[in-house]
């Protein structure tokens, strides 16, 4: 009964965005800047919750977000190109996320078995460089991703016009990622973040759940990947450096690590903050940067502490009345 | 229903912040929008063009503005941060359509420039970007470009140092990781294989990188009469010193991007006779030139480089083509542009293409006894 309230609710929050969205795109009450950033909102959203199942939820830092969303856009970029005349894009866009997601959990499988016995910072600086060599790589592919001139020419299939298809896609990606963490998965996953040696002693094989958590995080990412191709038509391997993946990390740790709901709501903020501010001319970075401070100090302030606590005794009392 | 209230209370409260940035077009005014990055790694360029922009705005202005039929038209400049980013730079678009601009100036760099062609072709509105040189950055009917596209200035240069300079064989040192670098050094050696020349070594290298030994080296080995170097200023820096101290004494060549290098030398001997192909230098001794250079530093206490001056002809590419169409409608100004002659800074005189091209001279700047000159 417990678990069904708490669906319900999201659920009636999940078809209340979509149709205030809509409403407002139809009603034409949205700027064409606002229209503009609704799908650019939808593709950080993915990145940061699929960002966060690793992060978060398995406790390992991770600076190569980026490289799998690189990877999942080219694929799928390519994709959409080789098939624009030849395909419906109702039959192709789904064919290009699912292809474009493969393709990064493909990478995820290659770079997750080796990497995945390094911990912490080790794993991290290992990432770190998987992501410059993804990029490289691009680079130097100039016959098929057009090198550092950009692969350019993606059909605009994913743009707010098609917001339907975002946003459905956006919502597979939270439930996919709600569910894994509340899954015997999920809590085999946090297991290994709480204490990797129990969490071995009792049996958990740690290595196979590190990596199915960083594969699906590939995969949630290249699909993300994929909207951000078709939102803009135009790839090349500068936009999918370390400085991207440390943007995803920020909404992650912003949101308070092994949160969804967090991730989610840092996500929107960060993505749509810098243009709310360009009002602001020439304070703009200078607000932003203080922003994010002002974010992260109450995110760990004693303020927010109290919020919560109070919240939480109110829950247990009402608990205690209702029983 | 509390986080709900939250969540809807917090859209609002975006929404209302965004709401003040929609700002009406009077009658008289076209409005110029433009975007480019004014912060962050290349905000250099994105500053020198709606700097050029402005000046070439306030000199129209003080004039009586442009008269189209009937009607005389002030000009004024909406610039938005696109932070050379292709994201940032539809957002920056679409902004500046809320604010209701006429024209498009922009974007700055060739990638922004790809991703806002695509959303403009569909509005229809005239785009003149000022120093976007990938070749897709002009793919749409409405779009124009005021600068070389990459490849035509490396086979400008390969046209010149075969046919002028009587050069056979060249090596070419260029950045990988860079779209502007590749796309020039591309289309040179192309150009040089088809005219008969040899590229004895073509050597690459990344952006960042600051040791240059070597690629020289393996230059140094070949028979190479000239290095061609299509590069940025602070890489030519480091490349034509070390050349120097390694005693490599053949001539230097070199795009665009070198244009500044003298400031950045240690000693001017070291780039003493290299040869680059540049639309504008503001050490030329020209009337016009001079009297921008002299308005700029005046209103920005600095020297203007060539995305100063190719936003300054980009604006008044916008007012002859709101004569010529007698109209600023952008159907009408984008069917006036294949008509329209300019005589800017960059070029003179200056026509364009159906394709977008603009179609002018190229110039070939030299370093001479520690100054910058045409070559005659």
């Amino acid at each position: 009964m417990k678990i069904n309230k708490k669906l319900i609710i999201n659920g009636v929050i999940a078809i209340a965005v979509y149709a205030a969205v809509m409403g407002l795109v139809g009603a034409g009450a949205l700027s064409r800047q606002m229209m503009s950033l609704i799908t650019p909102i939808c593709v950080y959203v993915m990145l940061a919750v699929s960002l966060s199942l690793v992060v978060g939820f398995l406790g390992e830092l991770s600076l190569g977000h980026a490289a799998f969303m690189s990877i999942g856009a080219y694929a799928g970029g390519l994709f959409l190109i080789g098939t624009e005349e030849v395909l419906p894009t109702v039959v192709s866009i789904p064919l290009a996320v699912i292809l474009g997601g493969a393709c990064a959990a493909v990478l995820g499988v290659i770079i997750g078995i080796p990497v995945l016995r390094l911990k912490g910072d080790y794993l991290a600086i290992v990432t770190l460089g998987f992501g410059e060599i993804v990029k490289s790589v691009f680079n130097a592919m100039t016959g098929i991703t057009g090198g550092a001139k950009g692969l350019s020419g993606i059909p605009l299939v994913t743009t707010y016009r098609n917001f339907t298809f975002v946003f459905i896609l956006m919502l597979l990606v939270i439930i996919v990622v709600a569910h894994m963490v509340n899954s015997r998965h999920g809590r085999a996953v946090c297991a290994v973040r709480d204490n990797y040696i129990a969490a071995e002693a009792v049996g958990i094989p740690v290595s196979k759940y590190k990596i199915l958590a960083f594969v699906v995080a590939a995969f949630l990412a290249g699909m993300a990947g994929v909207v951000y191709a078709g939102n803009l038509g135009i790839l090349k391997p500068v936009n999918f450096d370390y400085n991207t993946s440390i943007e995803i990390l920020v909404m992650v740790v912003l949101g308070g690590m092994g949160s969804i709901r967090g991730s989610i709501i840092a996500a929107v903020i960060l993505t749509a903050l810098p243009e709310v501010l360009r009002g602001a001319a020439d304070y703009r970075m200078f607000i932003y940067a203080l922003a994010l401070i002002i974010m992260m100090l109450f995110n760990n302030s004693a303020f927010k502490k109290n919020l919560i606590d109070k919240k939480n005794l109110r829950h247990a009392e009402k608990l205690q009345k209702e029983a | 229903m509390k986080k709900l209230s939250k969540f809807v209370g917090l859209t609002l409260a975006m929404s209302l912040a965004a709401a003040p940035l929609a700002a009406c077009a009077d009658d008289n005014v076209f409005l110029i929008g433009g975007c480019g990055p004014l912060t962050g790694a290349n905000a250099s360029y994105g500053n020198s063009v709606m700097n050029g922009a402005q000046i070439a705005i306030d000199e129209i202005n003080a004039a009586g503005g442009v008269q189209v039929g009937d009607t005389t038209y002030t000009l004024d400049l909406a610039f938005e941060d696109d932070e050379a980013t292709e994201d940032k730079a539809v957002q920056a678009y679409n902004t500046l359509m809320d604010q209701g601009i006429d024209g498009f100036l922009g974007a700055v760099t060739s990638g922004a420039c790809i991703a806002v062609v695509s959303i403009s072709q569909q509005d229809g509105i005239l785009q003149i970007t000022p120093s976007g040189s990938a070749e897709a950055c002009i793919n749409g009917d409405n779009a124009f470009r005021i600068c070389f596209s990459d490849p035509e200035q490396g086979t400008a240069m390969a046209d010149y140092a075969i046919d002028t300079l009587g050069l056979k064989k060249i090596a070419v040192l260029y950045n990988a990781a860079d779209e502007y670098s590749t796309g020039i050094q591309t289309a040179f050696e192309a150009e040089v294989a088809a005219k008969g020349g040899e590229i004895v070594a073509s050597e690459a290298f990344q952006t960042g990188d600051v040791d240059f030994s070597t690629q020289l080296t393996t230059i140094k080995g070949t028979d190479a009469e000239a290095i061609y170097v299509p590069a940025y200023y602070q890489d030519v820096t480091y490349i034509t010193k070390q050349a120097s101290e390694q005693g490599i004494d053949v001539q230097f060549l070199g795009s665009d991007g070198w244009d500044g290098v003298l400031k950045t030398v240690t000693d001017p001997a070291t780039v003493e006779g290299c040869i680059f192909t540049s639309p504008f230098c503001a050490a030329v001794d020209d009337e016009n030139v001079v009297a921008f250079v002299e308005a700029y530093e005046a209103a920005y206490g600095e020297t203007p480089d060539q995305f100063a001056a190719d936003a300054y002809d980009g604006v008044y590419t916008f007012k002859a083509a709101m004569e010529q169409a007698g109209s600023i409608e952008s159907a009408d100004m984008i069917a006036a542009m294949t008509e329209i002659s300019v005589s800017g800074l960059t070029g003179d005189p200056m026509t364009f293409e159906e394709s977008g091209a603009a179609v002018k001279d190229v110039k070939f700047v030299t370093v001479k006894d520690g100054a910058y000159a045409y070559v005659e």
